[in-house]
């Protein structure tokens, strides 16, 4: 089932009593989820993914714009004819119900022609329960559970009533970091046997690179870009996404751009064809130089990090922003520390360049 | 280790000397006079012991007409009033606006003195050559026919006693029912309400199991207060219960220690152990029901 979120536009009423304009948690989004895929909202905190994640399954009104499931507009549907599953961040599983029992919760509510016998329900309990792997956990407590059970048990009680469309809420913001990779694949396994169009929320972006067909980057109730993961990692639409994305993150430098040539500092280090002359905001990613002692970039080595299938080299630079800049190469490259000085050219692929004001993107074409 | 135990030990005392003194010692005494025959606490002589004062307490019609008064009121307030007050707090937990006044409103009668509420309610159902009260004014102008709620017959004044211990413990039930309901998480309402669960089905589904150690521990003291009731019936029917047909076992074991310039105080305790073998029962049996339908977190 695809969704389509058409201007859509979430205002809460400011809780100020002096007045003051309305806080806008979700601004005029538009944008489609086509049908089967995961997809990941992704920002920082406040940003209003989990306000969009409301509004699609209907837990918020929206106050401006329509919400499509397929064909149909749900804009004014209550959660429960929308046929949405939602995990909850904290799983929300019934305490004093088993997981037999909090799994066959929703199955319980349905009513006329929907209505199932106790067979019918038990069989699909056990089919939802099997698929995300907790059959044999039917009579424990939600209290005799770990975290990574609590949050399978959610996601069965989730799909045993077939819904259109999965909605998790920062799904492994609970569980430590073996168990969150391991969950991470399990989501992605579960959603790629249902095929059931899932959205989910997070503020990590490794965890929305990793396992979505899309990711949506959010800011302060903006959609920046939308994209596969690897687009919109290579091409940032603007300097908020280029910082967000890619651990570690992307290296930012005060720069200039002189006749289609790019300088940092005094060193003149990339030919960039197209951009107009002057004062620009140079994102580099770690893995956008390349050490050579013939190299423009010439910078101050601070130290090295040795991590076996690579090494990062910690630079300083005048004209950098921030405390130090990480550079990323192979393992096999030897880095002479003796002079205190590194090196570097850089690959065109890996340099974006921005408005300094506004972040909004200077492309540039190939170099000759 | 040993240093520190006795330390610990040397802390406790205060209390529990104050706990031989006045709670331990008096229950064995009671318990042993209640198998002294005659005893009297002047001349702290006894004719002999033995089963005596039960059967005199068993056969004694004052006696059984308290039990039975006793019964009805434990078994009318207890629900009653453990149910209105769970509808009343789920109203005050679901206005946003207004809540703490009603919250007020509704404790008050807690900390009113039990005598003045007492005079209140003759007021509201007493007939008296000036008034025939409130309520029979109320039920003339429905056309009814006016009732002496405070001396006869005796359903009017069941029905007055159990109104009035209703309404008395009400507000205690309300608070610690207020906080309990909300002390649960909002978001399973929220879950509920994705899987489209009716409200009623959200109540007993959720909302009761949630919160029933609560109901469960309003349930139990409620039984307990009730069993124990006394001065709510003097409050409206004055001192000579007996004769109003209105005691109470708690009445009846004061009116054996104290009435008819004297008393008997074998007799007394031997009433007193009768209500303490019933509450006891009775507690067992409710601990025994919940160990089902309580959810402990």
């Amino acid at each position: 089932m695809k969704i389509v979120l058409k201007n859509l536009t979430k205002r809460f009423p400011n809780r100020n009593k002096k007045g003051g304009a309305d806080v806008i948690a979700v601004n005029d989004f538009d944008f489609e989820i086509p049908d089967g895929m995961l997809v990941g909202l992704l920002g920082p905190s406040g940003c209003g993914k989990s306000t969009t994640l409301n509004l699609i399954s209907g837990l918020e009104k929206p106050s401006e714009g329509r919400i499509f499931f397929g064909e149909d507009d749900v804009t004014d549907l209550p959660p429960e004819n929308r046929g949405v599953g939602l995990v909850f961040q904290s799983y929300a599983l019934y305490p004093h119900l088993n997981v037999f029992r909090n799994i066959r919760f929703p199955l319980e509510n349905f009513r006329g022609k929907d209505r199932l016998t106790k067979e019918e329900m038990e069989k699909r309990v056990v089919e939802a329960a099997k698929l995300v792997q907790i059959d044999h956990l039917m009579e424990r407590k939600p209290s005799e559970l770990s975290g990574g059970q609590q949050q399978r048990v959610a996601i069965a009680r989730a799909l045993v009533k077939m819904p259109r469309v999965l909605l998790l809420d920062e799904p492994l913001s609970n569980l430590d970091a073996r168990l969150r990779l391991q969950t991470r694949e399990e989501i992605r396994r579960i959603q790629q046997e249902t095929k059931i169009t899932t959205v989910f929320v997070t503020h990590d972006q490794e965890e929305a690179m990793s396992i979505s067909d899309l990711i949506v980057v959010m800011k302060d109730g903006v959609v920046h870009q939308i994209g596969k993961p690897q687009d919109v990692y290579d091409d940032p639409i603007d300097q908020f996404v280029a910082q967000f994305l890619g651990t570690p993150p992307i290296n930012m430098f005060d720069g200039e751009v002189r006749n289609g040539q790019l300088y940092i500092g005094e060193d003149k280090v990339l030919d960039v064809p197209g951009v107009r002359d002057g004062a620009v905001a140079a994102g580099i990613r770690p893995e956008g130089f390349i050490l050579d002692y013939e190299g423009p970039l010439v910078c101050e080595l601070t130290r090295l990090e040795v991590m076996g299938r690579d090494v990062s080299i910690i630079f300083k630079d005048e004209a950098m922003k921030g405390e130090a800049v990480r550079a990323i190469i192979d393992a096999k490259s030897r880095v002479d520390t003796g002079s205190g000085k590194v090196s570097f050219f850089l690959k065109p692929d890996k340099v974006h360049l921005f408005e300094p004001e506004t972040g909004e993107r200077l492309r540039f074409g190939k170099a000759e | 280790m040993e240093r520190s135990g006795w330390k610990a030990f040397l802390y406790l005392i205060p209390a529990l000397l104050f706990l031989g003194a006045f709670m331990i010692y008096p229950l064995f005494d009671v318990f042993i006079y209640s198998f002294e025959e005659g005893y009297n606490s002047a001349s702290q002589t006894y004719f002999g012991t033995g089963f005596y004062n039960y059967s005199y307490v068993l056969h004694d019609p004052y006696f059984m007409q308290a039990l039975k008064n006793t019964f009805i009121l434990v078994i009318i307030t207890v629900p009653v009033s453990t149910g209105i007050s769970l509808l009343i707090a789920l109203g005050l937990s679901s206005i946003p606006k207004l809540k703490e006044l009603y919250q007020t409103v509704f404790f008050l009668p807690y900390v009113t003195n039990t005598l003045a509420v007492g005079l209140v309610f003759m007021i509201l159902f007493k007939k008296t050559a000036y008034s025939e009260g409130l309520i029979n004014l109320l039920i003339n102008l429905f056309g009814g026919r006016s009732v002496d709620f405070i001396d006869c017959p005796y359903w009017a004044k069941m029905f007055v006693l159990c109104f009035y211990t209703v309404w008395i413990v009400m507000p205690f039930k309300i608070l610690i029912l207020t906080s309990a309901l909300a002390s649960v998480d909002p978001v399973y309402y929220r879950a509920a309400r994705v899987d489209g669960t009716s409200k009623t089905r959200i109540f007993t589904k959720i909302t009761v199991p949630l919160i029933s150690p609560m109901i469960f521990y309003l349930v139990i003291t409620g039984f307990i207060g009730a069993f124990k009731a006394y001065s709510d019936a003097v409050a409206l029917f004055g001192v000579n219960l007996n004769a109003a047909g209105m005691n109470t076992i708690v009445g009846y074991v004061y009116d054996m220690l104290y009435g008819d310039s004297g008393g008997y105080p074998s007799y007394a305790s031997a009433a007193a152990i009768l209500l303490f073998i019933i509450v006891l029962t009775i507690t067992c049996i409710n601990l025994l029901v919940s160990r089902k339908h309580v959810h402990y977190s």
